[in-house]
């Protein structure tokens, strides 16, 4: 699969969506490191668990920082690294299971800090590295090797659960969409705060929605996936619910939050500024206890 | 004249029993004596039993007192439970608005919150009852009072008119313990000090020791007792790329723990029990992706929710192995708050040095206890900073069988931190030959961490006792007292209790039986050291209190006879 690591065991099958968000990311990294001059290496990718956590070690050549770490916790492992590192680009990898299932309980402390990093979440509706389990975001009666009557649970719907939790900024989009996606990727990696990109990444093993999401025209199945109208005002809090509530799956922009954003780092900072927190040196501090 | 004065303070929680035995030990401490506190309380914000002790003594302190000189008593109930614990000879002050003791003698009782009240102070009931004990015990009030004058000489407008009012108050108190007729031995006079003193909690010390070894970040979610180290950091640890942030949870604190040290900062948090549970599987992503951080673990007592606010050593086998899988983390278990602060720099310090996770394993007993301390050099602690790639083997982070090079994000270097097993570059794979060539690299790395210092006295004896972490003091005082007594017993005892001492190790497995006393049921520690090819034995006590000297001392005896 890589060519820079030839015994690397990882393999994608055949037709994976998460090729395009490999590329579009690659994409918007190169774009972004030419636009503002900075290496490549200022970028830190972090991983979860899941074919989706595979696609860190797929850059070729000049690469970013990864983690790779456990399964649900790209986000706890972001937040060390951005408010440690406010000069690192932070961008998340992660799936519907890592991110929306396990990982679900990390999503709202982050939009609350409002730290400013990139998720791509690849939401293929399954669980494929474990070969096909039913996840979160998988539809309702749907059989799986878990749900071999149907399943039971109604599908999570992650955008509304997005905006529920206050993300500041949401990108609603599919992995076949390669340019606009990574279009879609720089553009949130620049919004300073907390940014989710979701990308419909089909499983052509265990879940393979292209058709769904794509339509047929000629025996009049309307495509799943339709462009957010431009008359959308990503703004506008309640129109994005209404269309995050809408049977399709939307495509483009959803939400951006109305105002300036402050990230976590500069909220940090206004505060020391406000406060002037005490500095004091250790031998300062045992000094003060002394007898 | 006697050496050591004991106070217990106990009510319920809420009404400054904690405080007031603190207050009683600052005091002393500022007259000269050496002082050491404990206090014990309910997991609830007000009410329930609470009990928090001082002693007072003319000599270095190991133990918070066997026994009770005097019993300050808040209600009957703090009364029945306590009074078991005081001494034959023993004074009993109890606050007889609440109710009265009829069934003995040397009973002093004080309506201190009517009289402080009627003074126009009622805050400073606490500082009459503190004025009557140490009117029966002899203490120089004069000192008393020149604390009084340093504690609440603030800079502040009302300062002059709380001095006098607490003076007035102390006075009080004392004027009513002469009146009762009521002695204790004389407490000796206080030592002269050459060095400067300070009285310290152990949990600040292990945050200070922390910073003053270059901590750069602290990342923590409240749990008992374990909090007092978050709130000191965020209070205390300030300056330019220093962050102190408050998690949603002890997986996000691992998490936030691993990206820090991912990030190239030296990073700290701190938990208790159910913490360190859940962060088992963080621990081992440190482990497997080579991360340097630090878990101060503040034990409590018991699995799950267990005892939240008493003291314990039950978490022993969970810091040493958090996780699954192979791995042996590093645990520094220090025996009392002055060991806190060195402790607390090496696992920063070895966190740095082998490029992973570390536990500081701490207990609620010496995290809370106040003790009077020469004050530490700082200057003393090396900041040991991990040894940071330039590059030179391009991005093989994980090449060879000891520590390598660490790529600091944004630097050269860049490579995959894998918790999944991994090869030189950090991109996964599950080859046996890699397998097994990175389970040796993780396991050699540990041979760097070989400078533990061990204590050893008596080193002939072929029976010697070896207490760890909280249990030192309790075991220091029965030792000196049987070595006194013509017993002859060895001496061992080390904060570094994985990986022990290599030379200490060596000798222990030389002796016919090692006692290890320890506050848990299963006998942790001893387990450990039998792993290891010692042959030792627990002592052990699970009431979620420290040991009583004179308990040990007799189960000791007790041992020793077995074994001849």
């Amino acid at each position: 699969m890589s060519k820079r690591n030839p015994v690397y065991d990882f393999k994608w099958c055949p037709g994976c969506g998460d090729f395009g968000v490999k590329v579009a990311i690659e994409q918007a990294l190169g774009k972004r490191a030419v636009e503002r001059n900075e290496s490549i290496e200022n970028t830190a990718i972090v991983a979860g668990i899941g074919c989706s956590g595979n696609l860190v070690h797929l850059q070729e050549g000049p690469q970013p920082f990864g983690i790779h770490g456990i399964h649900g916790r790209t986000l706890p492992i972001a937040y060390g690294l951005k408010s440690n590192r406010p000069d690192m680009n932070v961008v998340v990898v992660s799936g519907d299971g890592d991110f929306l299932s396990i990982g679900a309980e990390h999503i709202g402390p982050q939009a609350r800090r409002n730290l400013d990093i990139t998720v791509v979440v690849m939401d293929n509706g399954i669980y494929g590295l474990t070969k096909g389990q039913a996840s979160p975001t998988t539809e309702f009666e749907v059989v799986t090797s878990t749900t071999r009557y149907g399943k039971l649970d109604d599908r999570m719907r992650p955008l509304e659960v997005y905006l529920g939790l206050g993300v500041g900024y949401i990108v609603s989009e599919m992995s076949s969409r390669v340019k606009q996606l990574g279009e879609a990727i720089k553009e949130a990696m620049e919004y300073p705060g907390f940014s989710i990109v979701h990308v419909q990444s089909p499983c052509t093993t265990y879940n393979d929605t292209y058709a769904l999401l794509k339509g047929d025209e000629k025996n009049g199945i309307e495509p799943l996936a339709k462009p957010i109208p431009d008359s959308h005002d990503p703004s506008d809090f309640m129109a994005a619910m209404t269309i995050a509530k809408g049977k399709s799956v939307p495509i483009g922009l959803l939400y951006k939050r109305e105002g300036e954003s402050i990230p976590a780092h500069e909220r940090l900072a206004r505060a020391k500024e406000r406060t002037q927190p005490r500095e004091y040196t250790v031998d300062q501090l045992l000094a003060s206890m002394t007898i | 004249m006697s050496k050591n004065l004991v106070v217990r303070f106990a009510g319920e929680g809420g009404q400054g029993v904690v405080g007031g035995s603190e207050l009683m030990a600052s005091a002393a401490a500022q007259g000269g004596y050496h002082v050491l506190t404990f206090s014990t309380y309910p997991s609830q914000i007000k009410g329930g039993p609470a009990w928090g002790q001082a002693r007072i003594s003319s000599e270095p302190v190991l133990t918070p007192g066997d026994y009770l000189d005097v019993l300050v008593a808040q209600n009957r109930y703090a009364y029945d439970f306590n009074v078991e614990e005081l001494r034959e000879g023993g004074i009993v002050v109890y606050n007889s608005e609440e109710f009265e003791i009829e069934d003995r003698g040397r009973v002093l009782g004080l309506p201190a919150d009517k009289m402080a009240r009627e003074a126009g102070n009622p805050l400073a009931s606490t500082i009459i009852l503190i004025g009557a004990v140490a009117k029966m015990a002899g203490v120089d009030m004069g000192a008393l009072e020149a604390f009084i004058t340093k504690r609440w000489s603030r800079g502040r407008a009302g300062d002059q008119a709380i001095i006098d009012g607490n003076i007035a108050a102390l006075r009080m108190g004392a004027v009513e313990a002469e009146k009762s007729g009521l002695t204790l031995e004389a407490l000796e006079a206080p030592p002269t000090h050459a060095e400067t003193r300070i009285l310290i909690r152990g949990y600040e010390s292990a945050c200070l020791g922390a910073i003053a070894a270059g901590l750069d970040s602290f990342i923590g979610y409240p749990i008992s007792p374990a909090t007092t180290m978050l709130t000191y950091m965020e209070a205390n640890m300030a300056g330019e790329g220093t962050f102190v942030g408050q998690s949603s949870s002890e997986i996000e604190s691992i998490g936030a723990l691993v990206g820090a040290g991912f990030s190239g900062k030296r990073v700290m948090t701190s938990t208790a029990g159910p913490g360190l549970s859940l962060m088992g599987e963080g621990l081992g992503l440190a482990w497997m992706a080579e991360i340097p951080l630090v878990v101060a673990d503040v034990q409590r007592g018991g699995p799950a929710t267990g005892l939240p606010t008493k003291t314990e050593q039950s978490d022993l086998l969970c810091a040493i192995n958090p996780g699954h899988g192979d791995m042996t983390l590093p645990v520094i278990a220090p025996g009392d708050p002055e060991e806190a602060f060195f402790a607390a720099a090496k696992a920063v310090n070895w966190s740095e040095r082998y490029q992973g996770p570390v536990i500081l394993l701490t207990e609620a007993s010496i995290a809370e206890r106040a003790q009077d301390i020469v004050i530490p050099d700082a200057s003393k602690i090396t900041k040991e900073i991990r040894t940071v790639s330039t590059g030179e083997f391009g991005n093989l982070r994980y090449k060879g069988n000891t520590v390598s090079g660490f790529p600091v994000p944004g630097g050269p270097g860049a490579y995959v931190a894998n918790g999944s097993e991994h090869d030189e570059q950090g991109d996964t794979t599950h080859l046996p030959e890699v397998h097994i060539a990175m389970t040796e690299r993780r396991f050699a790395k540990l041979k760097v961490l070989n400078d533990g210092t061990f204590e050893a006295e008596n080193t002939s004896a072929d029976v010697v006792l070896l207490p760890w972490g909280g249990s030192k003091g309790a075991g220091r005082a029965a030792w000196l007292e049987l070595a006194a007594e013509g017993v002859d017993i060895g001496w061992y005892y080390t904060m570094y209790v994985s990986p022990l001492p290599e030379d200490m190790l060596a000798a222990l497995r030389q002796k016919k039986l090692v006692l290890v006393p320890e506050l848990n049921y299963l006998g942790q520690f001893a387990g450990v050291l039998r792993q290891q090819g010692v042959n030792a034995q627990a002592i052990t006590q699970y009431t979620g209190l420290p040991f009583k000297v004179s308990d040990l001392k007799s189960e000791i005896r007790t041992r020793l006879e077995q074994s001849k």
